[in-house]
């Protein structure tokens, strides 16, 4: 498979996921947030990070830079999509996903283990996993509270758009596995289509047993799949 | 403008140093030459109090590349592998300005790092804070705790290791060390030392401001109660730009471009000019209406004693400046040239070409003042404490106490606060003895760990300066790791007292005592001398950075236990020394006594021997024996699973608080499986390491036969409740 990381000034998690997915086989291509066209790509991928130090709001500047412009149009007709964490809160700013990031509940940067329930399988980014499957990601986020409007929260449940949702160990999704105060536990979104997937944790950093565990591996082989 | 006796001293200088300067450069110095030779005159920079101390320091070994002199200090390990690495101080603007003082103080010691050529890989910090019930203390550690990772988490490395603690004699004036380790390929190290004439010398990063004027002056003196007003000379830090200029400055590195390149840290563009030229044994001529400033009307006095952050000065070779400027356009940085080598050996200032300053670079470097102060020396304190005069305790009680005190309890909360998982390395967190960063791609790791004994220094320097490099040395043998080398960040007060220059000496002396010893050299290190208010002096705080190498990553450890049924040893002699314990300190409050004595030879005799076991695979978990002493250490080694232990009780000791809570040196817990127990007692009695079992590892309890049995999940919850409730 065909996938462009887009590398922003302040990106720091560019290196962390071109590795994990040449790992499984990926053709990464890096793509500089000044080009204004974008390699053929069956994915794209906006990796983690502070893109321009995140200033004005997470994500901001970059959701109006040269290369987002591209990636609007190619996720318009359809082409696979995945944000993590900054990439996440980039592509609420481009509108490509609906609500807000705000910050977390404690107002702490929080970088630490969590546990998370992938709820819906059936897509093409999750479907390697068992249904309500718990996996132990990790999260290194200031911003990662998930808001939206009651009416699109409804939707995202109805129209089974949320993937993973924070849980406990043993998978009870409630108000203390919650670590950010995202609404409904939420730590990632599809859009309408389902090829546009936003997520705060970080599958990258776990697809190596030797420095944590391979809960992060289904999500790029379902991506293959 | 006529150079004022009230002038020379509001910049720090003594009227005999101002005199010194006119006969250095043979006439009075104008303002702007003034700030400079204040710039590099404090004590900050020049190290004038503590350079004869330092050096006797030993510097090299087998595996030093480079000691101390450079940015920072790089050791050999192996396949052409460098580790570069340094930690500094950023007290004084961290208790002025918290958030701000500890995100530059990281940000400083990044640039140290890879201005020698190394990716940084892995941050640690040691930071000291007043009384919890100090006003100023929670707003003082949640400032620090959120500058340090802000700082960290923004450029993208992982802070995987350090050390917090509390004592009343940091009230007003905190300490905030920060630590960088890197990874250079051993071909493609860089230098600051300028060669060549009439080469080319370019400004890069971000522009100048008028933050941070005179800081390093700042940073040289005692605070008083005017501390607050000394806001701006704070520094402010963007680690975007760090960012940026990191990656620009790795990519320019890629060939052979540079001839030289420092940052400019402490006294800016005045000392990173005057340091390459006064290594190189050259003269730099810098034209400073070329300097890229962000406000308007700067003066040559404020350029050049700026301390605006994430910038770098560059030596470049002839005919390169164009591929190197497109490098930083690319990545949106200034990129100019401001002035070149000279055969004059000064540093010549310009404005539009006209001079306005002028003055030797050796009266700024190697003729700086060299104080020899005066020092006294600290008699080692006698016992005065029997513990079977004291009032009873029970050992549940004490060890409850201990656990959740703000010293000993969890620092997750802070911790979680990092992102420790960023470049995807780290093989072993923080809240372990050491942290373990793997080198990318390779099956090899490095261990890092900090640490500090104030307690035991101020108790008697000497000893406490040899405890802190032992107990540094520890802490990576038991993850598994050959110690290589040390930085250190010596903090102390005022040098002019002549207790406080004593207990600097004493302390180098003992850091010096036992890294000779453990072939443990000092390959890096920074002094902050004049920490303290009104004349109080805070306890000398020296820290020790250190870095062991793991060549095989499958041979690391960790301090949990792993199984049922196996069983604890203790490697290492208890004699029940209290004196200095933190048993003594939070159970009677009683804070006098000698430090734990040091045996060098068994330190190293104990510590190579257990290395020994890790590597043969004969162990399953090991712990250090350090503060709170031997239950505190089974305690910790309960965390993250759900197995205790069953602890026996001793033999030769009547008085248990001294069996269990002594701080007796050179001690390792190690966790064995039963059959395997001659085969180790054979390598034990044959390198004479004493030692003894402590217990048996059991489910779900924590146990000493007749006299406490607690789940060790509530020991985890003691551990844990001490922040949540601050």
């Amino acid at each position: 498979m065909n996938s462009s990381i887009i590398v922003f000034p302040g990106s720091n998690c560019d290196r962390d996921i071109a590795i994990a997915m040449e790992k499984l086989n990926f053709q990464n291509k890096m793509v500089w947030h000044k080009d204004t066209s974008l390699p053929k790509s069956d994915l794209i991928v906006i990796p983690g990070g502070f893109s321009y130090g995140d200033y004005l709001r997470s994500g901001a500047i970059a959701g109006k830079s040269n290369i987002l412009n591209e990636v609007i149009k190619v996720a318009n007709d359809g082409c696979l999509v995945l944000g993590i964490c900054n990439g996440f809160q980039i592509l609420t700013e481009t509108g490509l996903l609906k609500g807000v990031l705000l910050r977390n509940k404690n107002l702490k940067f929080l970088g630490k283990d969590v546990h998370v329930k992938a709820v819906n399988t059936e897509n093409k980014f999750c479907n390697k996993y068992e249904k309500n499957q718990v996996l132990k990601l990790n999260i290194a986020h200031n911003e990662g509270n998930y808001y939206t409007s009651g009416e699109h929260l409804k939707e995202l449940e109805d129209k089974n758009l949320i993937p993973f949702k924070y849980c406990d160990e043993n998978g009870s999704i409630n108000e203390e596995s919650n670590p950010n105060g995202s609404m409904n536990n939420i730590a990632g979104i599809f859009n309408d289509k389902k090829n546009i997937l936003g997520l705060m944790p970080h599958p990258e950093r776990m697809v190596d047993q030797v420095i944590s565990n391979n809960d992060g591996i289904n999500l790029f082989t379902s991506l293959l799949n | 403008m006529k150079i004022t006796n009230a002038i020379v001293e509001k910049h720090g200088l003594k009227p005999e140093e101002y005199s010194k300067i006119k006969e250095l450069i043979k006439r009075e110095p104008n303002l702007l030459e003034l700030g400079v030779f204040s710039a590099m005159w404090n004590e900050h920079c020049s190290y004038k109090s503590s350079k004869i101390h330092l050096k006797n320091l030993p510097s090299k070994g087998k595996y030093v590349i480079q000691g101390p002199g450079e940015n920072a200090g790089v050791i050999d390990i192996g396949d052409n592998d460098a580790i570069i690495f340094k930690m500094e101080s950023h007290n004084h603007p961290s208790y002025i300005e918290p958030y701000q003082g500890a995100a530059t103080g990281v940000g400083g010691i990044l640039r140290d790092v890879f201005t020698m050529g190394a990716r940084p890989i892995a941050l640690l910090n040691s930071i000291h804070f007043g009384s919890p019930n100090h006003p100023k203390t929670k707003s003082l550690l949640n400032g620090v705790v959120s500058g340090i990772g802000g700082y960290g988490n923004c450029i993208g490395i992982p802070t995987v290791a350090g050390e917090t603690k509390f004592n009343s004699t940091y009230n007003e004036n905190i300490l905030v060390n920060a630590m960088a380790v890197g990874h250079a390929n051993k071909d493609k190290i860089f230098y600051s030392k300028a060669k060549g004439l009439n080469k080319s010398v370019v400004y890069v990063g971000s522009k100048t401001g008028r933050d941070g004027i005179h800081g390093a002056s700042m940073a040289s003196a005692e605070f008083d109660e005017y501390s607050e007003d000394k806001k701006p000379t704070v520094q402010v830090g963007d680690p975007f730009t760090e960012k940026l200029l990191m990656e620009a400055c790795l990519e320019l590195m890629k060939d052979n471009s540079i001839i030289s390149i420092q940052d400019m840290g402490a006294a800016g563009l005045t000392s990173s000019s005057v340091e390459m030229a006064s290594k190189g044994d050259l003269g730099i001529e810098l034209h400073l209406e070329k300097v890229p400033c962000r406000e308007e009307n700067m003066t040559p006095y404020e350029i050049m004693l700026s301390e605006s952050q994430e910038r770098m000065l560059i030596v470049l070779e002839d005919e390169r400046e164009k591929e190197a400027k497109k490098i930083f356009k690319k990545w949106d940085l200034d990129f100019v040239v401001i002035g070149k080598t000279t055969n004059t050996n000064n540093l010549t200032l310009k404005l539009n070409n006209v001079i306005v300053g002028d003055i030797p670079v050796e009266s700024l470097a190697s003729k700086a003042p060299v104080y020899d102060r005066k020092w006294l020396k600290t008699k080692l304190p006698e016992k005065t404490i029997l513990v079977k005069d004291l009032k009873k305790i029970k050992l549940e009680d004490a060890l409850i106490k201990i656990i959740s005190s703000p010293n000993q309890s969890n620092k997750s909360w802070i911790t979680d606060q990092f992102d420790q998982m960023v470049m995807t390395d780290t093989l072993q967190k923080s809240g372990t003895d050491a942290a373990i960063i793997r080198i990318h791609k390779k099956e090899k790791a490095i261990a890092v760990s900090v640490d500090s004994s104030a307690n035991y220094c101020k108790a008697h320097p000497n000893t406490g300066g040899k405890q802190i490099v032992c107990e540094n040395w520890r802490n990576l043998i038991s993850v598994g790791a050959k110690p290589i080398a040390i930085t250190n960040c010596l903090n102390f007060g005022n040098p002019e007292n002549s207790k406080v220059m004593g207990e600097f000496a004493e302390c180098v002396l003992g850091i010096k005592e036992a890294c000779e010893f453990l072939d443990y050299p000092v390959v890096s290190g920074n002094v902050s001398l004049y920490n303290g208010t009104n004349k109080k002096n805070i306890h000398p705080t020296p820290v020790i950075g250190g870095v062991g190498l793991i060549t095989n990553i499958n041979n690391r450890i960790n301090q949990y236990f792993k199984k049922d049924k196996n069983i604890v040893l203790q490697i290492g002699k208890s004699f029940g020394q209290l004196s200095q314990s933190i048993f003594l300190e939070e159970i009677y409050s009683i804070t006098d006594g000698p430090p734990p004595e040091i045996n060098l030879s068994n330190e190293k005799n104990n510590g190579l021997t257990v290395l020994k076991l890790i590597n043969d695979k004969l162990v399953s978990s090991v712990h250090d024996i350090s503060s709170g002493g031997l239950l505190l250490a089974l305690t910790e080694m309960t965390f993250e699973s759900n197995l205790g232990i069953k602890i026996n009780k001793p033999k030769n000791f009547s008085n248990l608080m001294e069996y269990y809570f002594s701080e007796d040196q050179g001690r390792y817990l190690i966790e064995i499986e039963p059959n395997n127990l001659g085969k180790i007692n054979k390598i034990l009695a044959e390198n004479n390491v004493f030692n003894q079992i402590i217990g048996t590892i059991q489910k779900e309890y924590f146990e000493v036969i007749g006299e406490l049995k607690i789940k060790t999940n509530e020991l985890y919850k003691a551990n844990n409740t001490w922040y949540n409730n601050y």
